[in-house]
């Protein structure tokens, strides 16, 4: 037995995540997007209220390839995708890493239902490749892949599950409290669950929703209560998204966290960009979907601790 | 002080003047919201337990408690004996104030009791100690099909998860700080 047997023992789980990888770049190739590298160490984060970068000398170490593929979506690059390790600061639990790896796809066209219905293909694609039929087990829920998945708005999340209303959990800033104890522990248990219409400040690079600008077209998957992916009609007006970066980072002073500089480059160009779908989903989770891990450490080859 | 993203399992701090030490503890970020910490606090007066949620950014004050050196001595019921290494003095602990220390004390092993004021509330003990298995299923050589980790019961009666090649009546490292499996101890 090798002297670092809990590296060892993780053999089964890292060749079926190498599996996992190898559809995921299988779905999109067929699809016709293009695989792109962008930079990992970047000048300026986007600024968001909740996401810390790691600093990396002057500049930083990206949370997400986010900024960057919007240029190239700017630039023509019409669908693109990438998958990439990812830096924030102080984020470690069962479920999070510090260093973690992202999953993005940006495409023009469309809005964010069909980019719901994209992310259902592709999870199904994987499961299909790697050998699961309609059906996993994961935190002890039988989920059932078939289309289609379940669709639920927040608001209607708020009035089904807990003790309060979306506005009345945002006035006493206790919105994440109600998601994380009361609502995300019930999504996603029988079936897949897409989780949409966040509440406006909740979504600082997503497009508004025209019929309800209380609301962005921004969702979340969820499978056994675990977060997969965020995903969101953009926001491609550069005005207003250098209205909602400054107030971010307006949030960010208020809680005693550095303020990031604008992106510059990425707002002169963000008018160029055509309305677009875009979305984020954590390779890391959804390998442990797969393989039924209950942590995050099961399925990656060294945690820091373990360095 | 501490804040919040401090928190992790073992650490003592004050609330509403008490001591209390987290036994459970989980980071948790709805997508684009803020940082939860999420606590389970054992009341380490009473043995009671709380349920809270912190945010990014909370302070705590640490619980400072005075640590004796101490060696446990045996069990009797509910109640370990303990024995102050410089004045031979002996005092008592529930189980429950114990927690899951209880688990790995075994007889004559040096810990740190600690003090709240002039009561014994719990003990410290070293990061690593040995303990034998009682209780597992053999091993078989070359059989790949099981699963990577099989139940082993120690010496105390805690059960914890082993590598396959860990036979009855071997010693093992445990770190208590986790209550998992180190290592394998060379006799």
């Amino acid at each position: 037995m090798a002297k670092n047997w809990p590296l060892a023992r993780r053999k089964k789980a890292l060749q079926q995540r190498a599996h996992i990888l190898r559809e995921i770049r299988q779905f999109f190739i067929e699809k016709g997007y293009l695989e792109v590298e962008t930079s990992h160490r970047i000048p300026t984060p986007a600024p968001e209220s909740h996401i810390d970068a790691v600093p990396s000398s002057t500049w930083f170490l990206h949370t997400s390839p986010e900024l960057c593929m919007k240029r190239m979506m700017a630039a023509g690059y019409e669908k693109v995708f990438q998958i990439c390790r990812c830096w924030r600061e102080r984020e470690r639990g069962s479920l999070h890493l510090p260093e973690f790896t992202l999953l993005e796809w940006y495409r023009a066209g469309g809005d964010y239902r069909s980019l719901m219905e994209e992310c259902e293909k592709l999870i199904r694609s994987v499961a299909t490749g790697i050998g699961l039929g309609q059906n996993l087990t994961f935190r002890g829920c039988k989920i059932d892949l078939s289309e289609p998945w379940e669709r639920i708005s927040v608001k209607e999340a708020f009035q089904r599950y807990p003790r309060t209303t979306v506005t009345e959990a945002l006035e006493k800033n206790l919105f994440d409290e109600v998601m994380v104890q009361e609502i995300e522990p019930k999504l996603g248990l029988r079936k897949p669950m897409f989780i949409y219409d966040y509440p406006a400040q909740r979504g600082a690079l997503a497009r508004l929703k025209q019929e309800d600008p209380t609301v962005a077209e921004r969702f979340e998957l969820y499978m056994g209560g675990l977060e997969l992916a965020n995903g969101f009609s953009e926001l491609v007006d550069s005005e207003e998204q250098r209205k909602r970066f400054l107030m971010e980072n307006e949030n960010r002073q208020f809680n005693g966290k550095p303020i990031y500089s604008m992106p510059d480059r990425f707002l002169a160009e963000l008018d160029d960009m055509p309305p677009s779908v875009g979305i984020a989903l954590g390779v890391d989770r959804l390998v442990m979907v797969f393989l039924d891990a209950k942590t995050i450490d099961e399925v990656v080859a060294f945690t820091p601790e373990e360095l | 002080m501490y804040t919040a993203s401090d928190l992790r399992k073992g650490l003592k701090v004050i609330i509403d003047g008490e001591p209390y030490i987290v036994t459970a503890f989980e980071f948790s970020k709805p997508g684009k919201g803020q940082a939860l910490y999420r606590t389970k606090l054992r009341n380490m007066i009473t043995g009671l337990s709380i349920d809270r949620t912190y945010r990014e950014g909370e302070t705590f004050d640490p619980a400072s408690l005075e640590e004796r050196a101490m060696q446990f001595l045996y069990k009797e019921g509910d109640h370990y004996h303990f024995m102050d290494n410089e004045t031979y003095e002996q005092i008592i602990i529930s189980e429950e104030s114990l927690g899951e220390a209880k688990s790995f004390l075994i007889d004559n092993l040096n810990v740190k009791v600690l003090l709240f004021g002039e009561r014994a509330i719990g003990v410290e003990l070293p990061n690593f100690v040995n303990l034998r298995v009682m209780k597992t299923d053999p091993w078989v050589r070359g059989d790949t099909s099981k699963a990577d980790f099989k139940p082993g019961t120690l010496e105390t009666g805690y059960v914890l998860r082993v590598p396959p090649f860990i036979e009855e009546g071997e010693l093992i490292t445990i770190d208590t700080r986790t209550g998992e499996f180190s290592k394998r101890v060379k006799e």
